[in-house]
Formats: structure tokens, sequence, C-alpha cells
């Protein structure tokens, strides 16, 4: 049992990973198929804005995804980084251009700059899922054996299966931001977006649906095991359950409910990887079931301790900021926070002499005990010492009463002179 | 709980030679034979040297920025309020960039070291996964920030940044419990090439390395962000810039620069001694020490060949009572130990003075900072005093790179000191010098990109009361 958990959590993590920055890796997919125009603009800013919050978060799932797995099967790690280490290194090329893309975003609204950048963005947007899901199609058919770079470089994640499941992950990226963008354009009130990404989340969930179904065929040559994990017990069981929720999130998005549509598309996505899992298992990887992979038992209790205990401090957060998200609260032109309540506080006066003296003695004696003292209480009183110099000495120059009392003749300008407006910039 | 490691590191603390390297491996992943072992280093060597920047942001830029926009719900003074808004953009753009040199990172670990992974991840990988939850957070909490501006009450905003400061320390801390262990590994026992007997929290907090360099770090943190905050503010100062809000953008940062430079050289000093406890090759390697010395000079600058440094300036003793507080203790030299297990001494040498020179001098700048605060209530006026500063704030990132290299290439040949050669770590997948020429022209991208959109933010207009959101809205209608 207990070697089991941590790989539950590392697919609940795969799970969160795919259906939270799969579809932000949609929207930037989304930013390139629009056209041109100002509709087009529309769907880019909508694309764009949507995410910004969020996709810092959601792509954390994918370090929790990682480091749980070496944590707990690091002989699976080790294997499956190595012998797929193409499509991991495009995935993370993948990841760097996307990520330095988004910033940019922000930096620019210069059509040409931007349609530079949006390019960036929507390629990486697509490499990046297909590169992974690739990855996956190498364990999922079985070649990726156990050893150090052991299996094909190229044929690996070059094969029917991997082409199949990379193909398959940007469909269903870019499927997931068609259904989000949607909910959010009725949330914004925006019922051209609203049409328009109803028409694409129909039209790439019908396509969806259409090569997983040819798919199996893919599997039934390519991965035989695997398909025969998927057309019987627990793994057709979680395929139903995949295509019931996609009809009816096709169902939920066409007939003007795309809210309720998140959620169940959401769940068609977790059960195709339940469905992996439950065909595949016990086998991790060839030769390897996933007690065979698992570290010590004291290691992976203590993974499932600090999981379940960062668990109670991650999901009340995660449940925080996608509230805001989802009523609205960071939405272009929600309603501003009422201005400031504060008065300002009168200064007291201090006695800068005696701080100044205080924090030169603090660094004496700190330095005192970390250079002289070799027992660890000491050290760690020196650092209090160190700690308590900087506290104070700080207070003694009092930088920002002396930034505004600056009687200077040398500089010329005002404060208002830095806000020189860019032309670039509005 | 015995403290395992096949006795090496008391062997080689007491003197005598390190035990041969420890046969791997467990299951399958024996060494193998990689030519490019030397580019992969490399390789993982460029790709921290883009993150570990990033880093210092991480930990203290939300401290900095919710100090000022506390000094702004405090007193009231727009100012304050504007500094932060200003710097939260700046902030963001830089942990964005954070995240994804990150991620490369976490992803070298299996493309560039499975077997590294594969042998010890059960031991130091609680460490990662601990910090994906301080990452969790900080991604989280930087997002309610950074668009809570003007949309949540200022106490609520305030208290939103808060998750994300204390989570900027957390995660740096995991990941030095790591390096602390790589470099003094504790908390399991190698049988037959085999881990077994894994105690991982005591592997990861209780290894002598994890205070000094947990702490040593942090103030890095600290005098990089100040003082590239500052050195950006001093450019404008040059070019009379010089309103009462860019003095205070530039007085805090250096402030606290100014008081972390004198500390981070006791914490340099503690963790000095503790290599010279520890890893004694690693000392005789930044010392360029060949023979074991008793009442053993310091060497500045020169070059280290044939065993001993070749146009240094030596100041007699200096050595023996800097490492142990005597000045005729005897420090081991580099013939101590077989030559298979000596780290390339010139760059580790070279390294740790550029890192010990650099510190030095931005503690200087500090105290004249303070000699010129003591004196008046105003900031300094020279020009130079500006001038210095420019050049403080890159300087600060060379020696945080430097001390990086020498704590790094200082361990090597080994990965985990003493217990697994970094040859034995490598992958065996080909092509490691095209990722490695690709990921250094992406990285060069990105640093140009990077480059682009601080100048672009810096040239923006200061975001007016109560604006809509930045870009939708303005794109919007058009």
């Amino acid at each position: 049992m207990l070697s089991y958990l941590p790989l539950i959590f590392v697919l609940v993590g795969l799970v969160l990973y795919t259906v939270l920055a799969g579809a932000d890796m949609g929207a930037g997919l989304w930013q390139l198929m629009t056209g041109r125009g100002p509709h087009a603009v529309r769907i880019r800013d909508h694309a764009h804005h949507t995410i910004g919050p969020v996709w810092e978060a959601n792509h954390v799932w994918l370090i929790f995804v990682l480091t749980v797995l070496w944590t707990s099967y690091p002989t699976v790690f080790g294997s499956i980084l190595s012998t797929l280490s193409v499509p991991f290194f495009l995935a993370a090329i993948g990841i760097i251009l996307r990520g330095a893309a988004y910033a940019l975003q922000s930096g620019t609204s210069i059509p040409r700059e931007r349609r530079v950048i949006d390019t960036v963005f929507a390629l990486s947007s697509i490499l990046t899922p297909f590169a992974l899901g690739a990855a996956v199609g190498g364990v999922a058919s079985r070649r990726v054996p156990v050893g150090n770079a052991a299996g094909n470089l190229i044929t690996s994640w070059l094969n029917p299966t991997s082409i199949l499941v990379g193909v398959l992950a940007v469909m269903v990226a870019a499927f997931l931001a068609a259904v989000y963008l949607c909910s959010d354009a009725v949330r914004l009130g925006e019922p051209e977006l609203v049409r328009s990404f109803r028409a694409r989340a129909i039209g790439t969930g019908v396509i969806t649906g259409v090569i997983s179904i040819a798919g199996l065929a893919v599997l039934r040559f390519d991965a035989a095991p695997l398909f025969d994990g998927l057309v019987h017990g627990p793994g057709l069981a979680a395929i139903i359950v995949s295509g019931l929720a996609g009809i009816a999130t096709l169902l939920l998005v066409g007939r003007r409910n795309p809210m309720r549509a998140r959620g169940t598309a959401a769940l068609a996505v977790a059960a195709i990887i339940a469905g992996w899992a439950l065909a595949q298992q016990p086998v991790l990887l060839p030769g390897l079931t996933v007690e065979q992979a698992a570290a010590s038992n004291r290691t992976m209790l203590a993974v499932v301790i600090a999981v379940l205990g960062g668990a109670v401090i991650l999901f009340p957060s995660l449940a925080l900021l996608f509230r805001l998200v989802l009523h609205g609260r960071f939405d272009p032109g929600a309603a501003d926070a009422p201005a400031t309540e504060v008065t300002p506080a009168p200064r007291p006066a201090r006695g800068h002499g005696l701080q100044a003296w205080s924090a030169v003695g603090s660094l004496v004696v700190g330095a005192g005990l970390l250079v002289l003292a070799d027992t660890g209480w000491a050290q760690a009183l020196g650092v209090v010492f160190l700690a308590n110099f900087i506290v104070l000495g700080y207070l003694a120059c009092t930088p920002a009463d002396i930034a505004a009392a600056d009687p200077q003749k040398t500089g010329r300008s005002t404060t208002m002179e830095v806000t020189r407006a860019d032309p670039t910039v509005r | 709980m015995q403290v395992c490691v096949l006795g090496l590191i008391a062997g080689c603390g007491g003197g005598g030679s390190v035990a041969a390297p420890a046969t791997p491996n467990a299951m399958g992943f024996a060494a193998v034979d990689q030519g490019y072992l030397l580019q992969a280093r490399q390789m993982q060597a460029l790709s921290f040297a883009v993150h570990i920047p990033l880093v210092c942001f991480g930990i203290a830029f939300p401290v900095i920025i919710l100090f000022v926009e506390w000094r702004y719900l405090r007193t009231g003074d727009e100012l304050y309020r504007t500094l932060a808004r200003r710097w939260t953009r700046v902030m963001v753009a830089l942990f964005a960039v954070g995240v994804i040199t990150g991620t490369i990172l976490s992803f070298e670990m299996g493309l560039l070291w499975p077997a590294f992974t594969a042998t010890f991840g059960g031991v130091f990988g609680l460490g990662f996964a601990v910090e994906g939850f301080s990452f969790f957070l900080e991604a989280i909490f930087a997002g309610i920030y950074v668009y809570g501006w003007d949309r949540l009450s200022p106490k609520m905003h305030f208290a939103s940044g808060v998750p994300m400061a204390i989570a900027g320390f957390t995660g740096s801390l995991t990941v030095i419990a790591v390096n602390g262990w790589m470099n003094h590994p504790t908390g399991f026992t190698l049988r037959d090439g085999k881990v077994t007997d894994v105690h991982p929290f005591e592997a990861l907090f209780e290894n002598s390395y994890f205070w000094h360099e947990l702490i040593h770090m942090y103030l890095a943190g600290y005098m990089v962000t100040g003082f590239v905050l500052a050195g950006a503010y001093s450019v404008g100062r040059l070019r009379g810039r010089w309103g009462r809000y860019e003095r205070t953008a530039l007085a805090i940062p250096l402030t606290i620069a100014a008081l972390a430079s004198p500390a981070q050289i006791v914490v340099g000093d503690w963790a000095a001694r503790t290599v010279a406890e520890d890893q004694p090759i690693k000392l005789g390697a930044l010392e360029g020490l060949g023979q074991t010395t008793r009442g053993a000079p310091e060497h500045l600058l020169g070059w280290y060949s044939a065993g001993e440094v070749h146009y240094g300036i030596a100041i007699p003793k200096l050595l023996s009572l800097l490492a142990y507080h005597n000045l005729n203790a005897t420090v081991l030299g580099l013939n101590a130990f077989p030559p298979d297990q000596i780290p390339p001494v010139n760059v580790v040498r070279i390294a740790f003075q550029l890192m010990v020179g650099i510190g030095t001098a931005l503690a200087l700048l500090g105290v004249i900072y303070f000699v010129a605060r003591a004196r008046g209530k105003h900031l300094p006026d020279s020009a130079w005093f500006y001038r210095a500063l420019v050049v403080a704030g890159p300087a600060s990132v060379v020696a945080l790179i430097s001390g990086w290299v020498t704590t790094e290439v200082g361990r090597q040949p080994w990965v985990v000191y003493g217990v697994m050669r970094t040859s034995e770590a490598v992958t065996g997948a080909a092509g490691i010098p095209i990722g490695y020429g690709t990921l250094a022209a992406v990285y060069l991208g990105l640093v140009v990109a990077v480059v682009w959109i601080l100048r672009r933010l810096a040239a923006a207009p200061l975001p007016p009361r109560n604006p809509p959101a930045p870009r939708y809205a303005t794109t919007v209608g058009r």
C-alpha cells in the first residue's frame, strides 16, 4: 500500500497538470489561430488575460510530478528521463520559450512585436504538450527499459503510440482551453467571444474524440498490452467514463452552459489518464513493478507525510486563487477596492545614534560567536546577532527619511520625470 | 542511526586518503562511458548560473516590496505605493523566468544525471518534494499579489504577499539542504553499491553544510537584489534622474545590501572553516596549497601550477590562522590526496578569490555608505559613489556565481562527496553537445529578452491611481 500511495500522488499531479497547465497551453495555441482584425485581437487578449494569474501555479504541478517520482521511484525517473531525453529536452525548450514569451507579452502592444511574441508563445505551446505526450507514449508502449539510457533514443518517442499520445495531448489542451475560455467569456459578458470559443470547443472536442477512437486501433498493433488493459475491466470503465464526460461537455457547451462544462471536460481528460494507469498497473517499466521500484519504506512514509502535510496548506491556497479568478475579481475592469483608508502615522523621534551603536555591537558579538565558537547553539546565537545587526542597522540608517530629506543640488529632475512616457508603451 | 558513508569523511579528515570510489549501483544503473562529461557539467553549470540570480530575487524581492508596501500602509505616502507597484511588475517578470529556468534544472536531474537521481533520489529527493510546495505557494500568492493591486483591500493585499515571502525562504531552504547533503552525505548506508537504511530527514537537515550554506545564500539573495536595484537607480542618478522617488528607490535596497555585506563576510568565514574540517581537499584547492604545511600562508591572486601558487602575494601563516585559529596549525595540502580526487585547482581558486574579493569590496562600499550616513543626513554626493554602485550590481552577481562555482567545482570529481563520482552519475544518452548548444542559444535569447522587458518596464509610466488591468483593457476596442 505504502509503495502505491506516492504513485497515486504522481497520477493526481499529472491529471491536474493536464487539466490546468494543459489548458494554459491550449490558450497559447488559440492565440495563434485567430486570423487578423479586431475580433482576432480580442480573442488573443482574452486567451492571454485569463491565464495570467494562474499559469505559474498550474505549471508547478509538473515539478510536483517530477519530484515525487524521483523521490519515490528513483530508478523509474532515471530510466525514463535518460531514455526519453530527446522529448523531455524538447519539452524543456518549449517551457523556456513559453514562459519567456508570456513575460514579454506584457511588455509591448506594438502589433509587429506582439505578432512575433504570440507566434513563439503559440508554437511552444504546441511543442511542449506534444513532447510530453510523446514521452508518455514511450512509457505506455513499454519502450523504456530499466537503466541509464538503456532504450533507443529515437524510436522510444518517435513511434505510432508516442505520436498518437502527443497529438492527443495537443488536441486535449486545445479542447480544454476552448471550454474554459468560453466559460470565462460568459462571465465577462462577451457574447462574441462566447460564440468563438463555443465553436472551437465543439470542433476540437469532436476531433479529439475521433482521434481517441481511431487511436485504439493504433494501440492494438503498436502497444498490445496497453490495448488489452484499455478494453478490459477497469481500464475499459475509465475509457467509457471519459467518453461520456466528453459527450456531456459537448452538450453543455452547445446548450450554453459552459460554466458546468469545465468540470466534465476535466473529468474526460482525467479518466483517460486513470485508464492508462489502470491498464498498465502493476508494471511501471518492463520488468519493474511498482513494489520493486519503490524507494525504502522510510522514504515513502516521509513522502506521504510531506505531501499530505503540504496539501493541507496547498489546497486552501489554490481554492483562494481560483475563487478570486473564477469570481472575476481579477478581470479587467473588476470593481476596484475602495481607496485606502490609511492615515499617516506621526513619526516618533528616535535615538539613531544609540541604534547605530547597538547595531555595531550586534555585529561584533555575532562575528565573535561565529568565528570563535564551535558549538551549534553558539553559532545559532551568532546568526541571531547578525540578523539583529541588519535590523538595527536599517533603523539607524533611516534610508527612507534621508531620501525624503535629501537636499540635492546635482539632480535636475523631479519625481515625475521618471515617468517619462515611452511612446511604445501606453 | 549511524552516520555512514563508509567512514570516508572521517578518513580524509584525519589526513589519510579517501577510500576507493564506491562501486555503483542499484538496478542496472552501472556507470556508463560518456565522452561528453565535461559538456554535461558545463550545461548544468550554465543552467544553474542563469537560474541562481533569479533565486536571489525570489528570496529578497518579495520581502523588500512588502516592506515598502508596509511603509505605505503606515504612512499613507503614495510614493511607497507607486514604488511597490512598479517593483511588483519587475518581480513578476523575473519570477516567470525563475519558474522556467528552475524547471529546466529539475529536468536535468534526469536528463544529465539519471544515475545520481536513480541511486540517491530516495535519500535527497524529499527536499525537492517539499520545495515543490513552497514553489506552489510562491506561484499562487504571487498571482494573487500581482493581480490583487487595487482589487483587494490594502490590508488583504499586503497579507497576500506574506506567504509569497515566506515560501521564497522555505523553498531555498530545502534545496540548499540537498546541496549540503551532496557535500556532506549522511542519513543512509551504502552496502554492495545499494543504498539502504535511509533516513531522509536526517540526510537533509543534519548534514554539517546545511546551516552555513543556507544563511550564506540567504544573505547573498539580499546583497544581489539590493545592489542590482541600487545600481539601476544609480544609472538614473548619473543621468540626472534624482527626485525623491529615485532616492527612495535607491536608498532602501542599498541600505539592506550594505548591511548584509559585512554580515556575509562573517558567515563566509564560518563556511570556510566547515570546509577545512569536512572537505580538506576543497580547502587545499581553493587556497592552492600543494604541500601539507605547518603555519600555512594565504596566497592572494596568482596562478596554481605544479603544486604551488606562482605570482601570488603570500601572507605568512594566515591560512592556518583563518582555518584553524592557530598560526602554526598544519593544513593538509593537495599532495595528501590521490590525484584522481583533486578538483580543478585554478577554476576553484580563481572563483573563490573572485567571490572573496568582490564580497570584501562590497562590504567596504557598505562601510563608505555608513560613514557618509553618519556624517550627514543625506545620501552621498560623490558621483564616484554612484559609479561604484553601478558596478556593484553586476559584481554581486559575479560573486554569487563564483561562490557556487567554488563549492560545486570544488566538490569534483564527486557529485556526492566521497560516495559517487560525477562520471558515475552522468547519462549514457548521446547528443549532449547538441543539447548544450541548443540550451546555450536559447538562454542567450532569454537573457536578451529579460533585459528588453526590464528596460520596457523601466520606461513604462507609473501606473495611475486605480487603473484598469494593464494589457487587456487597453487593446480591447482598438
